[in-house]
């Protein structure tokens, strides 16, 4: 399985913690759903639908934790029969980052991917990049930049 | 105090033992715990659950049917573990100069107690 990053800084952090929690299929991106890497994706489209239903499944969550009064959630684990989909935020010097992932459980459990995602919180943060300015998103520019990013997210 | 922590309550009262967990075995998840400063409880449940799994496996490859009971002596303390009946494992950390003898009793106990 070939992980493959936009940002490289995500990607040693994350190649660990895919080999230690033995994930399936792996995303790190943006509550904007921006892909920064991904690993076990064959098809572009499937790392943009997994993006953006995870980033809404985030977004959804917060409010309602809004709603409640309360901090975000923490984290959130779909449990099915043979696949587990484990959805998280955290906070890194880059800005808060969403991590999908969905793990076999003949391979591996809920218990490990809590556990080797709190490590990855931790080498994503002593990884990461200072916060770079926020620029202007023109509507010509971001198809390219999705085009792009998709590109290296496959090696073309 | 509940059944899960009675069962515990036997395991951690033999001299030596650190740590008594119940782990979901499957989930790898703290189900009920006692443990001494210094253990990492949810660390220690999601790798012995993981080992349960691959060490079933393995048991079954070898056509030696479902395993009962294991040991894993380290230099500085020994992890004992149970599985009972439910899918519950039954999980001690130890000093290395516990008596085992006595923790597995009690450990079957618990199992029993968790089943």
């Amino acid at each position: 399985m070939t992980a493959r990053a936009v940002e490289n800084w995500t990607l040693a952090p994350m190649n660990a913690f895919i080999q230690e929690a033995q994930a399936r299929l792996v995303l790190l991106m943006t509550p904007a759903g921006q892909v920064l890497a991904q690993s076990g994706f064959a098809r572009a489209v499937d790392v943009m639908s997994a993006a953006a239903l995870g980033a809404a499944i985030m977004a959804s969550t917060s409010e309602l934790a809004r709603q409640l009064h309360q901090p975000p959630f923490a984290a959130l684990n779909h449990q099915g029969v043979r696949h587990g989909v484990f959805l998280a935020g955290m906070q890194t010097g880059r800005g808060p980052l969403v991590m999908l992932a969905v793990y076999d459980l003949g391979v591996s459990s809920l218990g490990l991917v809590q556990l080797f995602f709190e490590q990855l919180m931790a080498d994503l943060r002593t990884a990461s990049p200072a916060p770079s300015p926020a620029k202007q998103v023109l509507a010509a520019d971001f198809e390219r930049e999705l085009t792009e990013s998709l590109n290296t997210l496959f090696g073309r | 105090m509940t059944s899960y922590a009675q069962a515990l309550d036997l395991v951690t009262r033999v001299p030596g033992v650190r740590a008594a967990m119940l782990v979901s075995g499957d989930d790898g998840l703290i189900v009920a715990e006692q443990l001494m400063e210094g253990v990492k409880g949810s660390t220690v449940a999601a790798l012995a659950a993981s080992l349960a799994s691959k060490l079933r496996r393995a048991m079954e490859a070898a056509g030696l049917g479902a395993s009962m009971f294991w040991h894993l002596q380290a230099e500085q303390g020994a992890l004992l573990v149970v599985p009972a009946a439910s899918g519950i494992l039954v999980v001690a950390v130890t000093d290395p100069t516990v008596n085992v003898g006595l923790v597995r009793l009690e450990l079957l106990r618990a199992a029993e107690a968790a089943a």
